[in-house]
């Protein structure tokens, strides 16, 4: 290795660590695991050597203490400040960032140097972190790049090379990658943008500004400029008539569907299947909002509904809960890990910026993509669903794991339409106290002459452009800028400094950093105090470089904005530093009306908040629903005689029903200590749980349950009915664990491919009507349940196109449902407790195997799929949490996905007993309805015997089926309709479940 | 008596809050603190019986777990805790604190000064994984915190939690000097019993006098019956609790008050 390379004043040195001979690689085998899995390819030996790349001026005796005191621990690493340590393989591939991506290793290394130098790091002096995989085996070049662009690195964020030992011996030591330092730079020049162009010139300057706005919106704009009263009031500012470049995108990120929910605020003319015409104004009011309203007049605990970052609900008399959830999907389709971890951080802001402040106590997670197993083409720029699976989780994972919140409930959604674009959903649920200082935790309000201070990590070039690329399909220019890497530490910092300060009252208003960055918090909380001022150059940097509106609209991750009172600042920023957090005066909230930001002293955007607020057109747009196409598959015969023991295994088998506890198992579920149901459950700790609980209060019995439902492989034959079993499956989960109705509060996600009819999007009328088709049932169900809506979130441009590749997802709404419990220790798990217990399935089983797993696996899509009947479901849910209440059920498991042969077998194996049934009693002819029919609002309940009677008196004659009782001998038998049957040990059964995604 | 406890924050450990209630609990008194709190103010722990570091994602296991966190207290810090842990004073490192007591060389202590001898690397899995163990405790150990737990069940929460001292030499000295305080124990469940490949199915280790100790599962997570796993479908006596491990230290700071002697 050449003597140190000099770069500025400071010098590159570069410290390798890897493994001692004799010590388990446990990186490097997991490289050989996977390459093997994900690629087939198949090698003898993986190792892993990790390579700091210092950019300081140290002494060569300070070099070796940091490799010695900070890189290396010596009881099961050796390592080099002196040379390379690879040695004895075939190929080297190594990876690490570009210039600019976030880099938390080498974040953590410059403080870990500073720690053992006694003295920090200068300003432009910095650690890279990168790694190398030594391969042995008989692999080539070409199978080397595959492996290094396929599993081990995205070319999007990361360098990666690939060498040869002879390659490498051969070389004088120069470094295989780039020094990843951003010397990338904008000029600071803020431009005019020159909107009295032509129609087709301004859909232009949307187009390749990435401003994802329309020509009507641009046509506002622009007459916004050309007004002559708007004219005179710039001249007296010192602006020019013409729009600058920071207004322009400013009003490109305000008016983002992203940010504005244009669609669902939009007039439409809806045309049904029976060609009636109708005029709804505006989904969100007359569907969502409307829902809130009227269950508000039946419920006392809501405290704040859709003004905040998330919902607040009242807890106990002392503590209010929060709970909010997010998509992160354009970011993830480009890069699984980044997207993920910057989706589950993020969202964790919203909580962290709900009221004055919440505490996160939990998250979870939905995730929707294509089947792992998929074998076609996958399409340029996305990646393989097992990559994007392991990502994502991975993503999800380390933000969760590392901001010390437990997640405790989601689901893995498959359906092949994921392919164009995954779905990441990530929520978040937090606590406050319902006073803060005496006053009501949930009121905030910025006022003129409080300071606008940043708080967190640093603006960069990363995150540029977010709102509006989430505001258009993947396409082949969705920007690079657009991807980032969360940093859970950083923002863990934050979060300790927030809770603090908010309990001392140091702030009086807080918002997260998000989308569209300082441009949309500061924004937003403007409209509390009339406008606001901010000086963009003194918002710290990552590095130099950044054009005023890049650090305006840039949504660099881990950033909290608050509304600070001169007479307080100086407390605050103390607090900030003994925490280590960055907290910055960028501006002041002012009531002048307009949102003024100035850079080195000159003003450079003034926008009246009005306009920027209120001035985006509504949208006018037209619905059809298309008659359902007629099936052409052939209805299969009714069986007789049939043994259906396989069937049953291959339906516990699918992906959509099998176990992912592998997953989980890597999720922390337990941390703050709050547990009381968990994801697994039963004898081995391994059947699937319904709804998690957890007690957050420590020395309180109250609790709450949190559930999903989510139900994609409805939509394409009914939207209504996809939505009606989302809600209904996140109701069911909760009751199972004993929540009552009357305590449940929603969240709605929507996930849509683009409903706006275009030359793009023929088709966009019936995806439109499809929208209210499914806001219709939204709001039956919810106001028939009793369940106001108390946040959500839309996306709805989730299609992929490229070339002359079009994938729309199909339809996806997540509901996530939670329910203060009045006593947790009532709370039952899914699990059969004994041999002896009666077995029950409470509701209807009707012949709706549309969209069922059952008929999937025949590659099949059915025509009928399930309907729900709000009102006899609520009666049979009331009836069931009461016998909760009383203790007289022992189990309770949420009858979903593969129906309820997968329910009673899932019961069954998971309390490590068998069970002897008679199905013929449903009232059902066709055994492959009565076990695999996915008919909703069913629930599997086991009773002692004792208390049979009792149980059933409790039912009052409502649809409860006895199917059979709990044996001690571990076979699942059942006895189905037309003398058809399903014998198997139940280890079998819970082997067909879990091996599909043993990964 | 009072016994006072502090609990170490910051820099991304987050098991802060169950650890102080776990020694609230037990009886004492619990005192949240920021680490740069203590590092300006070291004289805070002179009036402290017991010092914990409790789990977390310090610094976020960059580097390696705990490393980071382990250098700032031994340079900033270290002669505080050496005092403080001579002077019969009580420590514990839970996960991450482990990690980083093993790393700055807190433990095993085997000559009073610090020295790293062991260590806590990536699980043979090499995943992070959450479960839940069964653990035994040695009943020949000196640990204090320990004693007459007999057996237990507690969650692990790691990727970094592969016991592995530096040599057999090391590992004969720990169990010699009664040092190996809490083993994984085969629990008759469907997954190995050692969840990640630690040498000699060791879950946590002692200083010689007993009164330092750190582990990798977590007690503070098993404060009530509700927390275990299987609550729904076993009786789980308050007898099971992890809380009983912060008994032990309460007491035994109770008990060396009113026997001076003895300490």
């Amino acid at each position: 290795m050449p003597d140190a390379v000099v770069a500025g004043n400071a010098s590159v040195h570069r410290v390798e660590v890897g493994v001692k001979a004799g010590t388990c690689d446990a990186a490097g085998e997991n490289v050989k695991s996977r390459a093997m899995e994900d690629l087939g390819i198949a090698l003898d030996d993986v190792r892993v050597i990790d390579v700091y790349t210092i950019l300081a001026q140290l002494s060569a005796e300070e070099l070796e203490r940091v490799r010695v005191e900070l890189f290396t621990d010596s009881i099961v690493q050796e390592s080099s400040a002196s040379g390379a340590l690879a040695e004895d393989f075939h190929y080297l591939i190594e990876v690490g960032y570009r210039p600019g991506v976030t880099d938390n290793v080498g974040r953590s290394s410059a403080e870990g140097i500073a720690d053992v130098l006694g003295r920090p790091l200068s300003e432009g002096e910095a650690v890279f972190k990168s790694a190398q995989y030594l391969l042995r085996g008989a692999v080539d070049a070409e199978t080397c790049k595959e492996i290094a662009e396929g599993l081990l690195s995205n070319n999007l964020i990361q360098q990666s090379a690939v060498v040869s030992e002879a390659e490498f011996s051969a070389s004088d030591g120069s470094p295989l990658l780039e020094l990843p330092v951003v010397t990338e730079r904008s000029d600071a020049t803020v431009r005019q943008v020159d909107l009295t162009v032509s129609d087709d010139a301004l859909e232009a300057l949307s187009r390749d500004g990435m401003l994802a706005l329309d020509l009507g919106e641009m046509q506002a704009i622009r007459d916004y400029y050309a007004s002559g009263e708007v004219r005179e009031k710039r001249a007296a500012l010192g602006l020019p008539e013409n729009p600058m470049d920071i207004e322009i995108e400013i009003l490109a990120q305000t008016w983002s569907e992203h940010c504005k929910h244009k669609i669902f605020a939009a007039r439409i003319l809806y045309t049904d299947e029976q060609g009636n015409t109708r005029l709804i104004d505006g989904l969100f009011k007359n569907y969502v909002k409307a829902t809130t309203d009227r269950v508000a007049e039946r419920v006392d605990w809501l405290v704040s509904v859709f003004d905040d970052n998330a919902g607040i609900v009242r807890f106990d008399d002392d503590w209010n809960f929060a709970l909010k959830a997010e998509t992160h999907n354009s970011p993830s389709a480009l890069d699984p890990y980044g997207g993920a971890i910057t989706g589950i951080v993020g969202v964790n802001r919203d909580i962290l910026g709900a009221g004055m402040g919440c505490r996160c106590i939990f998250n979870t997670d939905v995730f929707c993509f294509a089947p792992p197993d998929f074998d076609g083409e996958v399409p340029e720029r996305l990646f393989h669903p097992r990559r994007v699976l392991r990502g994502v989780h991975q993503g999800v994972m380390d933000g969760g794991n590392q901001s010390g919140i437990p997640d405790v409930n989601g689901a893995f959604v498959f359906h092949d339409r994921f392919l164009g674009k995954p779905l990441v959903f990530c929520g978040t649920g937090g606590l406050i106290p319902a006073k803060v200082n005496g006053k009501p935790s949930e009121v905030k309000a910025a006022e003129p002459g409080h300071l606008i201070v940043m708080v967190g990590g640093r603006i960069g070039k990363d995150g540029i452009h977010g709102a509006t690329f989430s505001s258009e399909e993947l396409n082949e220019g969705s920007p690079a800028t657009a991807v980032q890497i969360g940093d859970p530490i950083t923002q863990k910092k934050v979060a300790d400094f927030l809770m603090e300060a908010r309990d001392a009252r140091l702030f009086d208003c807080v918002t997260d950093n998000g989308a569209g960055g300082l441009s949309s918090s500061v924004g937003e909380m403007a409209r509390d105090s009339g406008g606001c001022r901010v000086d963009l150059e003194k918002c710290p940097v990552k590095y130099a470089g950044l054009a005023p509106w890049e650090i305006f609209l840039s949504e660099a991750q881990e950033r909290m904005t608050l509304a600070v009172s001169t007479g307080q600042i100086g407390e605050l920023l103390a607090l900030a530093d003994r925490h280590a957090v960055e907290a910055t005066v960028v501006g002041e909230f002012t009531d002048s009306g307009r949102l003024e930001c100035f850079y080195e002293g000159k003003r450079i955007a003034a926008l009246e908040m009005e306009f920027l607020h209120e001035g985006v057109p509504t949208m006018e747009l037209k619905a059809k629903l298309d008659p359902p196409s007629t099936t052409t598959e052939s209805q299969p015969p009714v069986l007789s005689g049939a043994d259906l023991t396989d069937d049953l295994k291959a339906v516990l088998g699918s992906y959509n029903v099998c176990s992912k506890e592998t997953f989980v198992q890597m999720y922390d579920h337990e941390v703050l200590g709050q547990s009381v149901l968990k994801q697994f459950q039963g004898v081995n700790e391994d059947g699937p749980g319904d709804a998690a609980v957890i007690r957050p209060v420590p020395d309180s019995d109250r609790g709450i349950a949190i559930a999903c439902g989510i139900c994609p492989k409805y939509s394409d034959l009914d939207a209504y009915s996809m939505m009606a079993a989302a809600i209904d499956e996140a109701v069911r989960n909760l009751v199972c664990v004993g929540a009552k109705m009357g305590t449940i509060a929603g969240l709605d996600n929507f996930c849509w491919p683009d409903p706006v009819e275009s030359k793009k999007t023929p088709d966009g009328a019936h995806k439109l009507a499809q929208l209210v088709r499914c806001c219709e049932a939204l709001h039956e169900v919810c106001v028939a349940y009793d369940i106001p809506l108390i946040s959500g979130k839309d996306s709805m441009k989730n299609d992929y196109k490229m070339g002359g590749t079009k994938i729309s997802i199909p339809p996806t709404v997540l509901f996530t449902a939670a329910a203060v419990l009045e006593d947790v220790n009532k709370s039952v798990s899914m699990d059969v407790k004994a041999p002896g217990d009666v077995v029950y399935v409470l509701g209807d089983t009707a012949d709706e195997l549309g969209g069922s797993e059952y008929l999937a696996l025949r590659g099949q899509l059915g025509s009928t799929a399930p309907t729900v009947d709000a009102p006899s479901a609520r009666d049979r849910y009331e009836r069931l949490s009461a016998a909760i209440d009383q203790g007289l059920v022992v189990s309770c498991h949420d009858c979903s996905d593969g129906g309820l042969g997968a329910a009673l077998a899932e019961s069954a194996f998971a309390g490590g007993f068998g069970m002897d049934l008679d199905l013929t009693s449903l009232g059902v002819e066709d055994a492959v309805v009565a076990l695999f029919s996915e008919s909703q609002s069913r629930l599997v309940v086991t009773i002692q015997p004792e208390k049979v009677a009792k149980f059933e008196g409790a039912m009052g004659g409502i649809a409860v089926y006895r199917l059979g009782i709990v044996t001690e001998s571990p076979v699942f038998k059942a006895a189905c309709p037309r003398d058809c049957r399903i014998e198997s040990p139940i280890g079998e059964l819970k082997e067909a479940w879990q091996a599909p995604l043993r990964w | 008596m009072t016994v006072h406890a502090l609990v170490l924050t910051g820099f991304g450990i987050n098991c802060d809050a169950e650890t102080e209630l776990a020694f609230r609990r037990a009886g004492a008194d619990a005192h949240r603190v920021h680490l740069n709190d203590l590092i300006a103010r070291p004289e805070t722990l002179n009036a402290m019986d017991i010092l914990a570091i409790p789990g977390g994602f310090s610094f976020g296991d960059d580097v390696a777990s705990g490393r980071i966190f382990a250098n700032r207290l031994r340079f900033q810090l270290g002669d505080v805790l050496l005092k403080f842990v001579r002077s019969g004073k009580l420590a514990i490192g839970i996960c991450n604190g482990f990690q980083v007591m093993v790393k700055m060389g807190l433990l095993p202590l085997f000559n009073g000064a610090f020295e790293q001898e062991v260590t806590l690397t990536h699980n043979d899995h090499n995943r992070f994984e959450n479960r839940w163990v069964h653990l035994e405790a040695d009943e020949d150990s000196s640990c204090v915190w320990t004693k007459g737990l007999g057996r237990l069940e507690l969650p692990v929460r790691n990727g970094e939690g592969k016991f592995v001292p530096r040599d057999a030499e090391t590992l004969a000295r720990l169990q010699g000097n009664g040092q190996v305080a809490l083993r994984y124990a085969d629990g008759g469940g469907r997954r190995p019993y050692n969840p990640n490949g630690s040498v000699d199915d060791i879950a946590g280790i002692c200083d010689p006098s007993g009164r330092v100790f750190g582990l990798m599962p977590h007690p503070e997570a098993f404060l009530v019956r509700t927390n275990h796993p299987r609550w729904t479908r076993e009786d789980v006596g308050d007898d099971a609790l992890g809380l009983r491990l912060f008994v032990n230290a309460v007491e035994y700071i109770r008990d060396a008050a009113r026997e001076p002697v003895a300490r």
